[in-house]
């Protein structure tokens, strides 16, 4: 058996052995599950603020037609009726299938609505108050064609530029960059855990042992390694195909370059931080001697994970460019999470994510080794847990 | 020409000295069984030999591969299929897919666990599981066959079904060294065998050798006898009382016939008789020895 053919009989034992778990398709499926219900909130929480029924009353009908086109131009779809019974009308604010009642002449409009006014509403209608006024003025002091000069006054536009690359969608993309970094760290926590119990359970089941008499240390461990990270990467890119598909569907995101840039990095970085992590949980599973023993260990290593990226993610919700998010992004253990999130919020550097890049990969080299080293030395030791220092040495 | 050689196995952990100058030879076809209390150094001196772990010092020569491995108690995957570990495990050993499918359907059929191969491991009886490793140490046609008690657990039908399968391992020429405490087994079974006391190598060589090279030892029943009438008797040694009677080693060509006059002057002489001691004995006594020191 070539040492190449030995990894790759071992990773295809633990790719098929995941693929076939019912866990896979459940958690796949679940995780699915939870990402369409947060699509349709968005889509819900954007009908609530992209969407208004007015009802128009009395001299205000005529206004419905110019209050759809105004109120279009901020963003603003109003579906406008007409209100016959004002006593219906009012049912209706109260059960929330009407949001404003419009009453009264254009120069002195009446609004009832149930709790507050719509502020994008309230600005129509407060334009097209005071156009009305300053009409009447501009026709009562002889200006010779008011309608043009409203025309001109109306066709004014002023010049955006950003300045900041986060810009327009900012939000959008912050939201797909805190989504991306939720999936990472739960993908990569859940697959290294594998590595761990698999680890352990070869260890405490002594088939370890068979194994070795069979091929090498490493190559056992590497097609683990191999295997697992496999069913995890088939896993991430069913979830993100799923998610890209489903946001799509509701028009709360446009596929464009940053979703194509956002699953690429992605997939880069789950690789970089799996092969990371799952090399420091083999350690911990490697000095356990029961499958029990390898959470207790892993426990620290975990919140140690955990504190960072919830602290990351705080920060990339609350002050997205700043510099502490950019300094804890750019630390090995927590780039895989935070830096493919800056990357999708579209707020990084290219010398940052090189940098990212080159460190996680030192570090996984530098725990790579030591991994491999305490591998080799634990594996066979059996009896109680074994310490960090005597697998070190090799005893 | 031994087919594998253990010379000089030293291991230490930590400050208990696990293996002292452990040595024994195995010949091609030989049953050799190492046999000795718990914690004598068995399984340590096994996976020395597997290379699994690293001695202190001393070596493992052998020149075959590869070996097949049965570790003590445990060794599959608790929640794989027995025939997917078997197939798994011969390929490993670089089986081809359809040679090693049809090496793990014999060895299921020949260990009689057939019905038991789309089961995972740990639902089998624990005899199972034990035939199911036992498969799983023999799929790959191994040079070397090591075993660390293969007969722990097994009803009597299972031991005469395994040990059948290791005489005709060591008929086929594959040297086969099985650990184990089962003594009157290692000597039905065992060419040779190996006693092992607190890491050191007690006794080694041929089953009838070891039984029959101890010095001439008689078995003398007497009625109507004082407890311990033996122990003041020169030129022998009193090594216990067997059901009544007492066990006696001559020393330096003591004449027996000495020994039963003053037997019968000690009592009436119901039983004088020459005794072959079994393994067990031997054991016991070697044992026995080790701990007076």
């Amino acid at each position: 058996m070539t040492p190449a053919g030995a990894v790759r009989l071992v990773a295809e034992r633990e790719l098929t052995l995941r693929l076939r778990s019912r866990w896979f398709l459940l958690g796949t499926l679940a995780i699915i599950a939870v990402m369409a219900g947060y699509v349709l909130l968005q889509m819900s929480a954007g009908g609530g603020e992209g969407r208004s029924e007015v009802g128009f009353a009395g001299q205000a009908s005529v206004l419905g037609d110019r209050v759809t086109a105004e109120a279009h131009e901020l963003g603003l779809d109003v579906d406008a009726t007409t209100v016959v019974d004002m006593a219906a009308a009012h049912d209706d604010l109260a059960a929330g299938s009407l949001d404003a009642v419009v009453s009264g002449t254009a120069a002195e409009l009446r609004v009832q609505v149930a709790g507050e006014l719509n502020p994008r509403l309230r600005a129509v209608l407060t334009e097209l108050s005071r156009q009305e006024v300053l009409a009447a003025h501009l026709a009562r002091a002889g200006v010779p064609d008011p309608e043009a000069v409203m025309a001109e006054a109306n066709a004014t536009r002023i010049d955006v530029a950003a300045i900041d690359a986060v810009g327009t969608g900012g939000d959008q993309r912050v939201a797909i960059g805190v989504v991306v970094a939720l999936l990472l760290f739960l993908s990569i926590t859940a697959h290294a855990t594998f590595v761990a119990q698999g680890v352990a359970e070869e260890k405490s089941s002594r088939v370890v042992e068979v194994l070795l008499a069979a091929l090498r240390p490493w190559q056992l461990l590497l097609g683990k390694v191999i295997g697992i990270g496999l069913a995890g990467l088939i896993q991430l890119v069913a979830i993100a195909a799923a998610g890209i598909g489903l946001a799509a569907a509701a028009g709360l995101l446009t596929p464009s370059g940053v979703a194509v840039s956002t699953l690429v990095w992605g997939a880069v970085w789950y690789l970089l931080g799996f092969v990371l992590y799952a090399a420091l949980f083999a350690i911990a599973g490697a000095l356990a001697s029961r499958q029990e023993d390898a959470q207790a260990v892993l426990t620290p290593v975990t919140a140690v994970l955990v504190v960072g990226v919830v602290a990351g993610f705080t920060l990339l919700i609350v002050a997205p460019g700043g510099t502490a998010v950019s300094v804890l992004s750019l630390l090995p253990p927590l780039s895989p999470v935070l830096l493919p999130a800056r990357i999708a919020a579209g707020d990084v550097v290219s010398w940052q994510v090189a940098l990212a890049v080159g460190l996680t990969l030192a570090t996984t080299a530098l725990v790579g080794w030591l991994g491999g080293r305490i591998y080799r030395n634990a594996v066979p030791h059996t009896g109680s847990r074994m310490a960090l220092t005597t697998a070190l040495r090799g005893r | 020409m031994p087919a594998i050689e253990v010379a000089g196995l030293r291991k230490r952990f930590g400050d208990v000295v696990a293996l002292d100058d452990v040595g024994f030879t195995v010949g091609a076809g030989e049953l050799f069984g190492l046999v000795g209390p718990n914690g004598a150094g068995k399984t340590t001196t096994m996976r020395i030999m597997l290379g699994v772990l690293a001695a202190d010092a001393g070596e493992v020569r052998f020149g075959g591969d590869p070996i097949g491995y049965l570790p003590e108690g445990r060794g599959l995957y608790p929640r794989m299929k027995v025939r997917d570990q078997l197939v798994y495990l011969a390929r490993l050993h670089g089986l081809g897919i359809n040679d090693a499918c049809t090496a793990a359907e014999r060895w299921l059929v020949r260990l009689g666990i057939a019905h038991h191969r789309d089961d995972e491991a740990r639902r089998l009886s624990l005899g199972d599981q034990r035939r199911a490793q036992l498969a799983a140490a023999l799929v790959h046609d191994p040079a070397l066959l090591v075993l660390d008690e293969p007969f722990a657990g097994l009803d009597p039908v299972a031991v005469d079904v395994v040990s059948a399968v290791l005489r005709e391992q060591a008929a086929r020429g594959v040297p086969v060294v099985f650990a184990g405490d089962q003594l009157a087994l290692a000597e039905r079974l065992c060419d040779r065998v190996g006693i092992i006391r607190d890491g050191r190598m007690v006794a080694v060589g041929g089953v009838d050798e070891l039984t029959g090279g101890a010095g001439t030892r008689l078995r003398i029943g007497l009625d109507d006898s004082a407890p311990g009438w033996a122990r003041g008797l020169g030129g022998v040694r009193v090594l216990g009382d067997d059901g009544g009677a007492t066990l006696l080693e001559l020393v330096n060509g003591t004449d027996e016939q000495s020994v039963l006059r003053a037997a019968m002057a000690a009592g009436r002489v119901t039983e004088f008789s020459r005794h072959r001691p079994t393994l067990t004995e031997l054991f016991r006594t070697a044992i026995g020895e080790g701990h007076g020191r």
